[in-house]
């Protein structure tokens, strides 16, 4: 087994620009990402030798693209938590022996659509016979397919689901890149147009164009390199299927049961030592999924827990503290940026530092429950 | 079952296509019949169709015919319009009696939260698309 802290990310960074993009296209937004890590890192394309990204982008795209000649690649694609996969595969290649330094690429036109690709249920694939008879438009019509079961078991409100968006926004207000800054209150969210009953607008995620990357060593080599390392303590991922209508409970992410725990059991840590966690919300439930998933508040308890203040700043676990998808940026697949904040709070430069924060806890899902990727960072090495 | 001829579709929703495991689903769906499979190592029923069980991986499975009857499990009103609906629309998954959930549209109902609730007794509205696809729809039990 990998031991906490055998491996660490080196070399992390966020496209140049964040937002509207209509100046580069997908494949550069990825690039763009890639040179700014490599910067960070104080590393050449000759350096790298191990090379992920996420479908429909191939890794021979990226690598070749960038002048890269791997020995390892990953294109694990299960959608917006596809990196915490990738930062765990890496991690694990880097321990077989199988490449030294890995880059881990994320780039999405979400916004400005310049050389992306659509993603159309096929007519016969199971989405496409199952759901997509039924009407569902895209994530804002699926994701929130469990809520109300949601709502009715946990007996959580319409204003608890707001509240999710209003603390983030909170955050959001203290990073200058994020996309929606103005603080917003629970009235403002429920006067907000309705997308998809229960959700409003401020209830779903952005849609941004941006990217960004991270590079992985071992723990070893990375006291080489400019950086202060950011080690990872332990990983965990899990899928469960593509049709949210198929979700074993409706109250609870059978993939979230098992990435969360997998990765704070390898990290050897206890719940309480954590100190900031990032949750993948492309919407407003997520987070009281993520909480209760990963055994940060029992069943029924989340919503209560941020109504309290616990994950807004000063409270005991600060919680998405770009914004999040929310309100910080949302490209399609956000999970690159879930952890790029985490290793920012790592670092200690993060624009919503939590001060002598040691442990980030970063969960990352895949489009409507259907995967999930765990990854929990340190800025010390465990002896 | 009857099929039930009163609802009409708009045209342009998305249309199923078949594929060998599936085509007794929508067959049966063309007769009003809404045809699941059950395990034959555990007798449970299961959806999506497939020639083998999820729960034991055995290849000894049997269609039966379900009985219609659903709960309301849990649903979004989608507020946006989308070729073949006006909106506001529900979709919805419903419990059937025998243990799945599957996705589906609530007709013969009003579009709103205060008509859908949640665990609402429902039976299978079974309604044609066209010659070749009939959807598995529900409506009020009352």
């Amino acid at each position: 087994m990998i031991k906490p802290g055998e491996i660490a990310i080196v070399g992390a960074a966020e496209t140049t620009k964040l937002g509207t993009i209509p100046d580069l296209s997908q494949l550069m937004l990825h690039a763009d990402a890639a040179l700014n890590a490599m910067a960070d890192a104080g590393l050449k394309p000759g350096d790298i030798d191990g090379v992920a990204c996420v479908g429909p982008m191939m890794p021979q795209t990226i690598a070749h693209y960038l002048g890269i000649t791997p020995k390892w690649v990953d294109g694990t694609a299960v959608g917006g938590c596809s990196f915490m996969l990738h930062v765990r595969h890496a991690a694990a290649a880097i321990h077989a022996g199988y490449a030294k330094t890995i880059l881990i690429t994320h780039g999405e036109s979400g916004k400005s659509r310049v050389n992306a690709t659509p993603r159309p249920a096929e007519p016969e694939s199971l989405n496409g016979q199952f759901e997509a008879p039924f009407g569902p438009f895209g994530p804002p019509t699926l994701f929130p397919i469990p809520v109300l079961r949601y709502m009715k078991a946990r007996g959580v409100t319409h204003e608890d689901l707001a509240t999710v968006s209003v603390v983030q926004r909170e955050w959001a207000g203290k990073n200058a890149r994020a996309m929606f800054r103005d603080p917003i209150t629970v009235a403002d969210v429920l006067n907000s147009r309705m997308i998809a009953y229960p959700f409003r607008i401020l209830q779903c995620c952005l849609v941004t164009d941006g990217g960004g990357a991270l590079i992985l060593t071992s723990g070893d080599r990375a006291r080489d390199l400019p950086q202060k390392p950011v080690y990872i303590l332990g990983t965990g991922e899990s899928v469960e299927g593509t049709m949210v209508s198929q979700m074993e409970d409706f109250t609870s992410s059978r993939a979230f049961r098992i990435a969360g725990p997998t990765a704070i059991e390898a990290a050897g840590i206890d719940r309480s030592a954590v100190d900031h966690m990032m949750i993948y919300d492309a919407f407003a439930h997520l987070p009281l999924y993520g909480l209760e998933d990963l055994g940060f508040c029992k069943p029924g308890e989340a919503a209560g827990f941020i109504r309290e203040g616990n994950t807004r700043p000063g409270g005991k676990l600060p919680l998405n503290t770009t914004g999040g998808g929310l309100s910080y940026t949302h490209t399609g697949m956000y999970g690159m940026f879930a952890l790029q904040e985490s290793v920012r709070q790592m670092r200690g430069t993060a624009p919503a530092q939590v001060p002598g924060a040691k442990i980030s806890v970063c969960h990352g899902v895949g489009g409507m429950f259907s995967a999930s990727g765990t990854v929990v960072f340190s800025n010390e090495r465990p002896s | 079952m009857q099929e039930d001829t009163a609802i009409m579709l708009e045209p342009g929703r998305a249309k199923p296509k078949p594929t060998p495991e599936t085509k007794h689903f929508w067959d049966g769906l063309k007769e009003g019949k809404l045809l699941l499979q059950r395990c034959g190592d555990t007798g449970r029923a299961y959806f999506p169709p497939r020639p083998f069980s999820p729960y034991t991986g055995t290849r000894d499975v049997a269609v039966f015919e379900a009985s219609g009857r659903a709960k309301l499990h849990s649903y979004v009103i989608h507020h946006r319009p989308v070729p073949g609906f006006t909106p506001p629309y529900a979709i919805a998954v419903v419990e059937l009696e025998e243990g799945p959930r599957m996705m589906t549209n609530i007709v013969d109902c009003p579009q709103t939260p205060e008509a859908l609730v949640l665990d609402m007794d429902l039976v299978l509205a079974a309604t044609a698309m066209d010659e070749e696809i009939t959807l598995p729809l529900f409506k009020p039990a009352s």
